[in-house]
């Protein structure tokens, strides 16, 4: 994802001279095609994440259009008043673009997880949240986010995850993009899990489940008419992200549940747990510790469809 | 352009007394912390700034950000007084339902160049205007008025190591040093001192003046850039609410509101009616 960000950045910085990158001392060579063309709109802003979000602040102010960048928690979490006051506040088209989100670099230890970035971005008004599925969405998403005007969080994995779309989706903000069609189970997947979900919608096709993937990459705006056609059409709404249960992609599908009960589907999120991970080990173990496996949501899946058929649902509300 | 420094001395006390007046009639706190800065402010932005209170959004214009927002009342005056908007939209300051609330909100009034009220940020967006004129080829410079207390956050100091580094000769940190912050003196709650000598380590060119004396002001704010290529801090010493004998370097009236007697008294101090 990194990789594609960077190329697609070149790109946009070409036909857009308002584009600036701030890296917060990270993304060694990553960016040299960048910085080779565009050595004027690049800063190196050290091991700084406050004085950074602050200056893409002010530069927003006099019309530039600022991307900073850093390993999520970084990025995120350690500079949020910044990005509270100084960006959200104000209203600036500041991007934040966080790499290695959520367990992507788990062997490093809690230090540079972030499963609890959505969490608190969210609650910020203005804000735009974008958790690309695959590079092609990546791509999209930086386009996107540069239309749309205001501040936007982008949240990226880290390098070399599985293409999921076999080429360019039709890609909006605030629209989830259908990826495999099903019947019972809905897998609304959320970033970096997007791949998985996958295999998990073919791991419950095995076991006589049809299951539909959406790539939800927008968790704000959340895309309503989405939540509105799956709550209605499905028995079992699974919302799938590499964030904690707290506060992210569920719990917003969950917030919005709450203000639209009772539908049709049951709703099942799937998240890291609400505990640190003190154990070594890279994203696969990661993942595998905290049940964001194929296995683990296909299995967790076809709990909640057993519980929604034998307790059936409440009527629809009328219209 | 000759200086008229009795005028400027007239507008500092009109302001020091609208102040009174605005804090008495908001039941608005703050007041000593708004006192400190009027000088500077009046020798900023009736001599230094390349303002037109006309066009207060000309790409080209000087920025001057209060990052010690909690003064926002000063900045008000100031702006109001120097013609920005009209010297009435101060009677509603912190009212309900006004534009003018207790720390200046985005956009909340022509001439306020960015919110703040919470310290330590205003230094890094003037980093980041002053580097947006270096990519866009304008030659507008930036200041940021900080208060000593201000400095005891440590992203001041991400922001001092930054400017310099960057060469940012077109940025200049003003540092209200009024001796006080909300529940003690500034040097005793952290280690500030040796102040100016920090900024001067850190790659700043720092000056120190007595932040009440509207030459010494003057001259140091009319000479950006000053040719050497670096940052320019100035540790502006001042008296924590200058002007009102009763407050001076009295921290109670960090937030103490003023009496309407106070407000008279204050008034006849500074030679109003």
């Amino acid at each position: 994802m990194r990789n594609a960000f960077a190329a697609e950045l070149s790109a946009v910085a070409s036909e857009d001279e308002r584009i600036v990158l701030l890296s917060g001392d990270i993304g060694n060579r990553l960016f040299d095609r960048y910085k080779e063309k565009f050595n004027d709109r690049f800063f190196n802003c050290g091991v700084a994440e406050a004085n950074m979000t602050s200056m893409a602040a002010g530069m927003a102010l006099c019309g530039l259009r600022p991307i900073t960048y850093t390993i999520t928690p970084f990025n995120t979490t350690r500079c949020l008043e910044q990005i509270k006051i100084d960006i959200c506040y104000h209203n600036l088209p500041v991007i934040i673009v966080g790499v290695g989100s959520g367990l992507s670099y788990a062997g490093l230890g809690p230090t540079h997880h972030s499963c609890e970035d959505i969490a608190f971005l969210r609650a910020l008004p203005n804000m735009t949240i974008i958790c690309p599925g695959d590079v092609w969405e990546v791509r999209l998403a930086l386009g996107a986010a540069i239309v749309q005007g205001g501040p936007a969080y982008i949240r990226l994995g880290k390098k070399n995850e599985p293409v999921v779309h076999e080429g360019a989706p039709d890609f909006t903000i605030g629209k989830g993009i259908l990826v495999r069609p099903g019947t019972e189970v809905c897998v609304l997947s959320t970033g970096n899990m997007l791949p998985v979900s996958v295999q998990a919608s073919e791991e419950l096709g095995k076991r006589g489940c049809s299951a539909a993937v959406f790539s939800c990459h927008t968790v704000k705006p959340l895309d309503e008419q989405l939540l509105f056609e799956c709550f209605d059409k499905f028995r079992v709404v699974v919302t799938v992200e590499e964030h904690s249960v707290i506060g992210g992609f569920g719990s917003s599908v969950a917030e919005w549940l709450a203000d639209h009960a009772p539908r049709k589907a049951y709703l099942c999120r799937i998240g890291t747990a609400d505990q640190f991970l003190h154990e070594a080990g890279g994203q696969d173990y990661a993942r595998h510790y905290f049940g964001l496996t194929p296995t683990g949501i296909a299995e967790k899946a076809l709990r909640r469809l057993e519980a929604r058929n034998s307790r059936g649902y409440p009527a629809p509300p009328s219209r | 352009m000759e200086i008229n420094f009795t005028e400027l001395a007239a507008i500092a006390r009109s302001i020091r007394g609208k102040l009174v007046e605005m804090s008495h009639q908001a039941r608005a706190p703050h007041l000593g912390s708004s006192l400190s800065c009027v000088d500077i402010l009046v020798a900023a932005y009736w001599t230094a700034l390349r303002i037109d209170p006309q066009k207060p959004y000309d790409p080209d214009r000087d920025r001057f950000i209060l990052s010690k927002g909690h003064a926002a009342s000063a900045l008000f005056a100031t702006l109001a007084y120097r013609g920005f908007f009209p010297v009435e939209l101060l009677y509603s300051y912190a009212q309900p339902g006004s534009c003018l609330a207790e720390h200046p909100g985005p956009g909340c009034a022509p001439g306020v160049e960015a919110a703040t009220g919470s310290l330590g940020h205003g230094l890094s967006m003037g980093i980041g205007m002053a580097l947006a004129g270096r990519i866009q080829g304008r030659s507008y410079r930036v200041f940021a008025l900080v208060s000593d207390g201000e400095c005891n956050e440590g992203s001041v100091w991400e922001a001092a190591m930054f400017a310099p580094a960057r060469c940012l000769d077109n940025l200049v940190a003003i540092i209200d040093f009024n001796g006080w912050q909300a529940t003690g003196r500034s040097c005793e709650v952290m280690a500030l001192k040796p102040f100016r000598e920090k900024w001067e380590s850190f790659g700043w060119h720092a000056h120190e003046v007595d932040g009440h004396d509207l030459k010494q002001l003057v001259a140091m704010l009319q000479q950006v850039p000053d040719g050497r290529g670096k940052p320019i801090a100035i540790v502006a010493h001042t008296i924590k609410g200058k002007g009102v004998s009763f407050m001076e370097d009295d921290n109670n009236w960090h937030y103490r509101i003023p009496t309407a007697e106070e407000v008279n008294a204050a008034r006849r101090e500074l030679g109003l009616r």
